[in-house]
């Protein structure tokens, strides 16, 4: 049967035939996969399942490719409502399943902010007429995200949110994060914090340290995010309920949330993969495009971050998908906001990490698809039979420029223009619909 | 001979041969301001636009005495007479101004790198002349002249930098030419007003003003940002003059030749005493004199009419 009917909406039956499929905890090796009516129906090889050899099942060959449950990303900014310049939830989720991402959970981040349920359901609106990656609103902590009063988090949980933050503006008053973590532990929510100290920060742009003195630029200190991060774990101690930390960047906050899993604390973590793969070093020439909070550390930063994700103690990896307009990115370093593109790099930037031996494929695909669907219990991250048909086929060994002109965000700034990199996504399919499509 | 770069960003970017043109250059120009009509048609039909975001006389003048010395026209753009409060950015304000033929653009701005960032979009020639807490390479071209003048010569020197080291400019452009010509550079401050890591930069770190006097051949003294009071970095401007004021008994602890600096305006009674102010010691407004001939030798090398 002729493909070009499987970005229809009508269910159809499909099978993705000669790939090896990674699905983590689960399959690892050689396998088609069936899908009928949005829907996995059988892994292996061969297919037990008659109607695989029906006539009418659409055949997608991944020969060569790897096939993997769509990318689930607990970190992004998708800037719609208010910021509709930098990106769109339409605009968003194109980037994110040119990425490979399936599942995409947006901060509150909005003009409004994102701390009433006619903002939620904005969202997710916006997201189902986009039709390509399932939105998963994030809602606020506080209102406005001030830092002062609760959000209406029952309200936020009821109309769709899976997870509440005040990220980008942490909540500093530790009282308030106290009772957020108390107040959410009725609706089974995770709570996540930016840990940043605002005060330690104190207008800050880059890493502190020799770099940042070399280059006469006010720096951020490891002790900002190091600080709250040892605040959120005492608090986590306190309440009994998990603090999810968003993008650690040092080698203490790696250390420190080791640490305390050991003790048995109920804290998860995650890195994105800018924090990896580079360093303060691409700051140099006041590159505003290598600004992001928290910022670019050192090496020996970068190290740390990826023992974190071997050995367990980082469990998922996150995007913090953050465009901003080319004029905002042209403004002087200090000035230019915080941020950087992250869905249509983040799967090479990961298999970067299975290249060159310090992750196994299904270790990285986990903290990519199962991890961070089981941290926020959202119904998606797997290929067993019954799961929802969201699929990512991409050739591991093909290398690409990264172009910014071809990035399906509406924003460019990424500091990876330029560089070649190892993966790319071929296929992405939502509910079974081929909602990406790059062969 | 000519500078073989369009712009001078920092100091940080020069060889020590292109510091030394600078400043053999500034030497020959330097008889120019002793004349009665102090004017030489090196750049005349050149346009030099002085292009200042944050408040400055002392430097500005000197830039425009400099251009106007060398019979070039100079224009003062600033912001408050600009369309900056009409939002524009700094680029398309630059650009504007390259658009009128402007030969050389002098940038004065409060955002480190705001200089780099211009010379990236124009092909006028910039000239830093202070970019945030980053580098303000004149200052340290002028300062190693006047320097070069009384001990005539650099490698071997003890050089004491004195105050908030961590927010500025002078401090990190002298660091940085003073090491390349092989001076010892010390610097001394409350361990609030110096920036993580300075010892990466190439000094060895003081916290006692005393100690870091004994054997000095020059000091340089920075001036105190008063707005700094208020962001914990030091309790008052009473203990920091108790500490770090440079008083006639603290200077007899350095050599006795030793000549003391400041890039000004200076605050009398804080950092520097009146008495060593105006002390022989004190070399203070040679810098100024000196600082247009090396204004003058930099245009002059980067307008191409050498």
């Amino acid at each position: 049967m002729n493909e070009a009917s499987l970005n229809q909406a009508s269910p159809k039956t499909v099978c993705i035939q000669g790939g090896t499929v990674i699905d983590p905890g689960h399959v690892n090796g050689r396998a088609d996969v069936l899908i009928q009516d949005g829907k996995i129906v059988e892994v292996g090889y061969p297919l037990k399942s008659a109607v695989a050899q029906d006539d009418s099942v659409i055949v997608l060959d991944a020969s060569g490719w790897i096939v993997a449950p769509g990318l689930v990303d607990l970190h992004c900014h998708l800037r719609e409502p208010g910021f509709e310049y930098k990106e769109t939830i339409q605009t968003g989720s194109a980037s994110a399943v040119a990425g490979g991402f399936t599942s995409i959970c947006a901060m509150p981040n909005t003009q409004p902010v994102n701390d009433n349920a006619a903002i939620t359901q904005f969202m997710l609106t916006k997201g189902q007429e986009a039709g390509k990656a399932r939105i998963y609103p994030i809602g606020a902590i506080t209102k406005n995200s001030d830092g002062e009063e609760l959000a209406n988090i029952g309200e936020l949980v009821a109309a769709g949110c899976v997870a509440i933050s005040d990220d980008g503006r942490p909540v500093m008053n530790s009282l308030v994060m106290r009772r957020a973590l108390e107040y959410a532990k009725a609706f089974g929510v995770p709570v996540v914090d930016h840990c940043e100290d605002l005060h330690l920060t104190d207008g800050g742009c880059m890493n502190e340290g020799a770099v940042s003195t070399e280059l006469g630029m006010p720096g951020i200190p490891d002790a900002s995010e190091e600080v709250m991060v040892a605040r959120n774990l005492a608090l986590a101690d306190l309440t009994g309920v998990c603090v999810h930390l968003a993008h650690l960047s040092t080698a203490r906050s790696v250390e420190l949330v080791r640490h305390a899993k050991a003790q048995g604390l109920p804290v998860s973590a995650e890195v994105c993969p800018h924090h990896f793969s580079i360093t303060e070093e691409a700051v140099r020439g006041y590159q505003a495009n290598a600004k992001m909070n928290p910022p670019l550390r050192t090496d020996e930063d970068m190290k740390a971050l990826r023992q974190g994700l071997v050995d367990g103690t980082i469990d998922v990896i996150a995007t913090d998908h953050a465009p901003h307009a080319l004029q905002e990115k042209q403004l002087e370093f200090d000035t230019a906001p915080f941020g950087i593109v992250g869905f249509e790099t983040a799967l090479p930037l990961t298999l970067q990490l299975v290249h060159d031996g310090t992750l196994s494929m299904e270790q990285a695909l986990d903290k990519l698809t199962r991890a961070p669907a089981q941290l926020f219990h959202l119904p998606v991250g797997s290929l067993t039979p019954g799961s929802l048909a969201d699929v990512v086929i991409f050739d591991a060994q093909e290398e690409w420029v990264v172009d910014p002109e071809q990035f399906q965000s509406k924003s460019r700034n990424t500091p990876f223009g330029g560089m070649v990199v190892k993966g790319k996504v071929k296929m992405t399919l939502v509910d079974g619909r081929l909602v990406y499509d790059a062969r | 001979m000519a500078l073989s770069r369009k712009d001078l960003l920092a100091i940080h970017d020069l060889s020590v041969e292109e510091i030394e043109l600078i400043l053999t250059t500034a030497e020959s120009l330097k008889e120019v301001s002793g004349r009665d009509i102090k004017k030489v048609p090196a750049l005349r039909g050149k346009t030099i636009v002085n292009l200042f975001f944050e408040p400055s006389t002392r430097t500005r003048t000197s830039f425009e005495l400099a251009a106007k010395r060398l019979s070039a026209d100079v224009i003062n753009f600033s912001p408050s007479t600009s369309s900056i409060v009409k939002g524009e950015t700094l680029i398309d304000t630059a650009r504007n101004i390259e658009s009128m033929k402007a030969d050389i653009i002098v940038l004065r701005h409060s955002s480190p790198g705001a200089a780099e960032h211009l010379a990236r979009f124009v092909q006028s020639s910039v000239i830093n002349a202070g970019d945030g807490w980053h580098e303000h390479p004149t200052q340290a071209l002028l300062d190693l002249y006047t320097i070069k003048e009384k001990k005539e010569k650099i490698e071997g020197l003890t050089i004491v930098i004195v105050g908030d080291v961590a927010h500025s400019r002078v401090a990190r452009s002298n660091i940085a030419i003073l090491n390349k010509l092989g001076a010892q550079v010390r610097v001394v401050a409350p361990p609030t007003m110096l920036p993580s890591c300075v010892e990466r930069l190439g000094v060895s770190v003081f916290y006692r003003f005393e100690d870091a006097l004994i054997g000095a051949d020059v000091i340089m003294m920075l001036r105190l940002q008063r707005e700094r009071l208020g962001q914990a970095l030091l309790p008052s401007l009473r203990e920091y003059a108790t500490l770090f004021c440079l008083t006639a008994a603290r200077l007899k602890l350095a050599k006795p030749e030793a000549i003391v600096m400041h890039p000004g305006p200076l605050n009398r009674g804080i950092e520097i005493s009146p008495e060593v102010a105006d002390s022989s010691a004190a070399v203070i407004l040679d810098q100024v004199t000196n600082g247009v001939s090396v204004r003058m030798a930099l245009m002059y090398l980067l307008s191409g009419s050498a």
